[in-house]
């Protein structure tokens, strides 16, 4: 007997299914469309001569030959003109989720583009708006979703429908690690993941001897447990990989050392290290103990292995001096990710990186605000799990770091130099 | 006459009539450490990485590297550990003379007082009471303090913290300089985390038996395990750090030999 909102359970005498990718293949231009999608933003060709809003992506505007062609986010609204049922495919991925639905939506801001449908999208004609997520091999795919006036009701039904959860990481019904949960980050994010709907949120739990507060508050809730684990030591991630590794849809590492100094400001290197020890190595370890398990579990039915997340830091991006070894640290573990991500992407299991400026906690007593609540992060984490999102920067300061480190980054390393 | 003693030393290893007792905990990644706040320097807690097992990384052997700090698992403290003992001579791991590495023990069995109370502090009465059953603490003995602590084998129970910090027994600052200038013993050893007691730092001075301790040439032991196999008195004890240059401390095997036929219970001992 299944008890009511429980998924069945995996028959265990039938084969796991081995994880399947969509054609991956992309010119280097198109690849713009997966950038944007990458941020969960729908971005489109625009002529800087002629004004045209073009798709598909092409090296040059299809109107006018002008190369001068530049990204910009779109509405995504239009109408749906036409549907189509795929019965038949001979790509491996497709066949296994057949009949797929797509239909032709003419985007009020000019171009026809091809994208799928879900049953909440509603019927041709009508109005729809195309947002990009990415799809199990990490590209862009356009999606129909309904008109802004209605998406919000019909939201839950498009999170559980099997092609949307495709495309995007939703924890609910997953089961949840939270590599560390002593911090107010940790404990918030675990927090969102239960109301979110995850099934079980196992919290890592270094240094039993010392209970922060917050702790056995989060103990408390139905759906979480603490498990011990200490990301700098090698035995005891690979204890908990072997015990757990197999169950975890969904690993989120918020495990971090932060220390708030430049170089001049702490002689020595032992705090630098500690940093590195967590930041980068306590990532390198996790991914070898629970990434090749994750990796075998990317197509496992319904409750698949699909996201890992890191809690990274905008000032991987660029060095922020005051919080300098810190900053470097997190550098080390961005690159790292990315590897992971290279790695993860066979199976279709999403790295999603999370760049948040300076969170209010502890570390950053100095800092003037705007600083990001841990409530607001988890918060964020979440709606970026849902919208299957693989960069995120949450709160304004990490919005407006993005947008200063993607117009120049050399003028940001200059005014960091000179914040403090 | 030397060398007779040597053989008569290894013949009654080899019948058993002198035992061997190690005093010393298992190096684990599970291993506490000592805790200071965190915007302080941290010391190393033990880990292990394996170099390689039998496999691609070389296919004949198994070997691993370690790290740790020089005050994790059970550990030597050098007089050049704490402030006061910085500027003496002879103050480090690499200059100490190997002659105080090698010595006599007196256990003092505090066992049942820290079970009532893990803040217990030993006090001048206590360690006199002891010597009028067991006889005066001879001059360069070891001094160890048996509360029974290294039975707590959880780490939460080893650490025994709560909002004020760590509760584990120690030294009260009269007796750590009663047992330095009026019976000039060589070392104090524990069996909790640090020499001194868990509250040792609200004690003036602050952490009285580092403080004295290493400020007068003196060592320190802790995270001693299984002195309650010791007898009070006729044990000796070898520690030798290792040989660091400058160290201030370091793990160590410390291994203790005792008769065979003496009372761990403690049958009262001639006074010398
Ligand atoms: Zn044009």
């Amino acid at each position: 007997m299944t008890e009511p909102g429980r998924r069945k359970r995996k028959n265990p005498i039938l084969r796991t299914r081995v994880p399947l990718l969509p054609p991956s293949g992309r010119s280097r231009v198109a690849l713009g469309l997966t950038a944007a999608a990458a941020l969960g933003r729908f971005e489109l060709q625009v002529c800087g001569d002629c004004g045209t809003v073009q798709y598909p992506p092409r090296e040059a505007c299809h109107r006018c030959l002008s190369l001068a062609l530049t990204w910009q986010p779109q509405s995504g609204a239009g109408e749906l003109i036409s549907e189509t049922v795929l019965h038949h495919s001979h790509d491996v991925y497709f066949r296994d989720h057949l009949p797929w639905h797509l239909g032709m939506v003419r985007l009020d801001a000019g171009p026809t583009v091809i994208a799928h449908l879900l049953p909440a999208s509603g019927a041709a004609p009508c109005r729809v708006r195309i947002v990009a997520r990415l799809d199990k091999a990490g590209q862009a795919a356009l999606v129909a979703v309904p008109d802004a006036h209605n998406i919000s009701e019909r939201a839950p039904d498009m999170a559980n429908d099997t092609h949307m959860r495709e495309l995007i990481c939703d924890p609910r019904q997953r089961k949840v690690l939270v590599s560390d949960g002593k911090s107010p980050v940790g404990q918030a994010l675990a927090k969102a993941l239960v109301s979110a709907g995850a099934e079980i949120v196992w919290v890592g739990c270094a240094e039993p001897w010392k209970r922060p507060p917050g702790l056995d508050e989060l103990n408390r809730l139905d759906s979480v447990t603490l498990v011990p684990l200490d990301v700098t030591s090698s035995d005891s991630v690979k204890s908990l990989g072997a015990e757990l590794g197999a169950k975890v849809d969904i690993l989120v590492n918020t495990a971090e050392v932060h220390r708030p100094y430049g170089i001049a400001a702490r002689y020595g290197v032992e705090a630098a290290r500690s940093e590195m020890d967590v930041n980068y190595l306590g990532l390198l370890r996790l991914a070898q103990e629970f990434g090749p398990v994750m990796r075998s579990r990317g197509a496992d039915g319904q409750s698949s292995a699909t996201a890992w997340v890191n809690i990274l830091s905008v000032y991987a991006l660029s060095n922020f001096p005051t919080h300098g070894t810190y900053s470097a640290s997190k550098a080390a573990a961005y690159s790292l990710a990315q590897c992971l991500r290279a790695e993860m992407q066979p199976a279709g299991v999403r790295v999603m990186n999370v760049f948040p400026g300076p969170i209010d906690d502890e570390w950053n007593q100095e800092l003037p605000p705007p600083k990001l609540t841990a409530q607001a992060l988890a918060r964020a984490v979440v709606k970026g799990l849902q919208e299957g999102v693989e960069d995120l920067f949450p709160g304004e300061v990490a919005q407006e770091w993005l947008a200063r480190w993607r117009e120049n980054p050399k003028v940001l390393e200059r005014e960091l130099a000179m914040s403090r | 006459m030397t060398s007779a003693t040597l053989t008569q030393l290894v013949a009654d290893l080899a019948c058993g009539a002198i035992r061997i007792v190690d005093l010393t905990q298992t190096l684990s990644p599970d291993t506490p450490p000592i805790v200071l706040p965190p915007e302080a320097g941290q010391c190393w807690p033990f880990r292990l990485e394996p170099i390689s097992r039998y496999d691609e990384r070389g296919p004949a052997w198994y070997w691993n590297n370690f790290s740790c700090g020089e005050h994790t698992g059970t550990h030597f403290d050098a007089p050049i550990h704490w402030i006061s003992g910085r500027d003496l001579p002879n103050n480090a791991t690499d200059t100490i003379p190997v002659q105080h590495l090698i010595g006599p023990a007196c256990v003092i069995d505090c066992s049942r007082q820290v079970a009532e109370n893990p803040d217990f502090l030993l006090s001048v009465d206590f360690v006199r009471s002891w010597e009028r059953l067991h006889g005066r603490i001879a001059p360069r003995s070891w001094l160890l303090m048996r509360s029974d602590w290294s039975k707590r084998t959880d780490p939460v129970a080893y650490q025994n913290f709560d909002e004020e910090g760590q509760h584990t027994p120690g030294p009260d600052p009269e007796v750590v300089r009663f047992l330095i200038e009026e019976r000039d013993i060589v070392g104090f050893g524990s069996e909790s985390i640090g020499t001194d007691a868990g509250q040792g730092a609200h004690l003036r001075p602050p952490y009285p038996c580092h403080y004295y301790m290493h400020g007068s040439g003196r060592y320190g032991l802790q995270c001693l395990t299984n002195l309650d196999l010791l007898p009070p008195v006729g044990s000796v004890i070898f520690c030798p750090p290792l040989k660091i240059r400058n160290g201030s401390g370091s793990p160590l095997r410390v291994l203790a030999l005792v008769p065979a036929r003496s009372d761990p219970a403690g049958a009262p001992a001639r006074n010398p």
